[in-house]
């Protein structure tokens, strides 16, 4: 109990110093670093969710991420729809979606369901960048309002509520996360992950909870693209689809801890000041070279790790007791 | 309460279940035995849903489920542990067998109370907390079968209960069968161990090669020249 009462504090202290941030900071730059760092941890986590606890590793997941995005930019512009509607009509969107691809990828296992969700984010990326409606290849702005306000989910002069936003769609992934962790839903996930056969025979219905799973998983991704769409205010299939974004959500939960409910968290603490950092550094033609450091760590992580920094720190905790 | 009717099951070109046909009555302990290939686990696999039969139907009070999915069947109150051992090992064996209890509570305090009870049961109690990869193979059995139990199945299908589980946990093992058939539950016992078989069952069927070769109480089973034949070959049938 003593242990439980000392992390609530340490939770506490840290979501407090998160709030004072941007008070105490006022330069764009390292609230656009943190910004960065709790969308990526957000849509680590929503990822998590599937792969982590359920097994299902997709490698797809810029899909969700694409419908958010277009679907609350493309109802601004075509229909005038605010972009809080637009958020909550591309979760509806990516959760309908997700439905529609689990059905025929999900009887796949293994290896063979990573492959198949790659080749859905090429084919929905495919069609994105040749429908000249949603803007095609060359992409779409997001319709400009010029006074900044909350109702418009459009912050000109400071990055200050951006971060809020993205702050609370981190603390809404956690909170889910948490909540399915200790439900019936979070234990038949990890049933599933660890034997199929066994959580059947105990009568989990195995089909219906990964389409459960890849629901959440997929509208909480949605979240994150819609809040990238109005952050950015531009969109194209190059930035929000790319094969890249879904393999970097993978990285930084795996670097992390995947079905852990802080690794993802701290897979993006790390991976993303890392990548910013090698862009500045290394300069323009840095690019592949941050990928370079990604794969390299992921190397070590796998060989000497394959738990993730969570599972590092729990030996050590171990260790010193 | 449960009725295999003609079950066969092909796999390519063998025949690892052939027509076969018995009946188990609630509150029946049936054993089955027969030497290693003659069609034991796959018959399992026909009754949980886990392989559909080619031919024949698989009764549960009188509806055919011979088409159900296994977690349907489990929800129609049939349990089953598994030859080769399936625990969740990166979940503790409390949670192992709380996604057991799950099947008829969502509350997971209520699954939690009930796990606890299941692993009271298979005496596994004090490892509640721990994962089920450090777990012994008779640990792992025992663990299997309270993840069962967690389900509060009417019968219950065990895979060899007592294999590979040391000998002095074997007459807990027994005792907690027979205690469970006590209770109500049916149980269908596949089991290598001849003293237990004989001993637990008041039926028994003898398969081979796929095929049911006796079917009766146990004395007259261990008679039978079929039997005998089939596990110690023709020279020592008398």
């Amino acid at each position: 109990m003593k242990v439980r009462g000392l992390r609530w504090a340490i939770a506490a202290a840290a979501l407090t110093l998160l709030v004072i941030f941007p008070q105490v900071v006022t330069k764009p730059f390292p609230r656009h670093v943190m910004i960065t760092i709790f969308l990526y941890a957000m849509l680590a986590q929503a990822w998590n969710i599937l792969a982590g606890y359920c097994g299902q590793i997709s490698l797809g997941h810029a899909v969700f991420f694409g419908t958010g995005a277009y679907t609350s930019t493309l109802l601004a512009r075509q229909l005038g729809f605010s972009p809080w509607g637009g958020m909550l009509a591309g979760a509806v969107a990516a959760v309908l979606l997700s439905q529609c691809i689990g059905y025929p990828v999900f009887r796949l296992r293994g290896h063979y369901f990573a492959i198949a969700t790659i080749a859905v984010g090429e084919i929905i990326g495919t069609i994105m960048i040749n429908w000249d409606w949603a803007g095609g290849a060359r992409g779409i702005f997001v319709p400009i309002k010029r006074t900044d306000s909350w109702l418009n989910f459009q912050f000109h002069d400071s990055k200050q509520n951006y971060y809020y936003i993205s702050l609370a769609l981190l603390l809404l992934a956690l909170w889910v996360t948490r909540s399915v962790e200790r439900s019936r839903l979070g234990y038949y996930l990890r049933a599933i992950r660890e034997d199929q056969d066994a959580a059947a025979s105990l009568g989990v219905p195995v089909a219906r909870y990964k389409q459960r799973a890849m629901a959440v998983s997929a509208g909480l991704t949605a979240l994150g693209g819609t809040f990238y769409a109005q952050y950015i205010l531009f969109i194209d299939p190059e930035s929000v689809l790319p094969l890249s974004l879904s393999i970097l959500i993978c990285l930084i939960a795996v670097l992390g801890g995947v079905g852990t409910l802080w690794g993802p968290l701290i897979g993006a603490a790390i991976l993303v000041p890392l990548g910013e950092a090698t862009r500045i550094y290394l300069g323009g033609t840095g690019k592949a070279i941050d990928l370079l450091v990604y794969g390299f760590l992921i190397m070590v992580i796998s060989v000497v790790q394959p738990g993730g920094i969570m599972a590092l720190a729990q030996r050590g905790r171990r260790r010193t007791d | 309460m449960l009725d295999v009717r003609g079950v066969t099951k092909r796999f390519g070109g063998i025949v690892a279940n052939n027509d076969i046909s018995f009946q188990v009555g609630a509150g029946e302990l049936v054993g089955v035995i027969g030497p290693n290939g003659a069609g034991k686990s796959t018959l399992f696999d026909v009754l949980t849903g886990f392989q559909t039969a080619d031919a024949g139907e698989v009764l549960l009070d009188g509806r055919a489920v011979t088409r159900l999915r296994p977690d349907q069947i489990s929800r129609l109150g049939v349990a089953r542990t598994f030859q080769k051992l399936k625990p969740f090992t990166h979940m503790t064996v409390l949670e192992n067998v709380m996604v057991g209890a799950f099947q008829k509570t969502a509350d997971p305090a209520r699954a939690r109370r009930e796990a606890l009870e299941a692993l009271e049961r298979v005496g596994l109690a004090d490892k509640a907390e721990a994962h089920a990869r450090v777990l012994s193979t008779g640990q792992r059995k025992r663990l299997e079968l309270a993840r069962a139990l967690a389900t509060r199945p009417r019968l219950l299908l065990l895979d060899e209960v007592t294999g590979g589980v040391d000998l002095r946990s074997i007459p807990g093992l027994v005792a907690l069968v027979r205690e469970l058939n006590t209770a109500g539950t049916a149980l269908v016992v596949i089991e290598h161990n001849m003293g237990v078989i004989m001993d637990i069952s008041r039926r028994i069927v003898a398969l081979h090669l796929g095929e049911v070769i006796a079917d009766g109480p146990p004395a007259a089973v261990g008679r039978d020249p079929r039997v005998v034949e089939a596990y110690l070959g023709r020279a020592y049938v008398r």
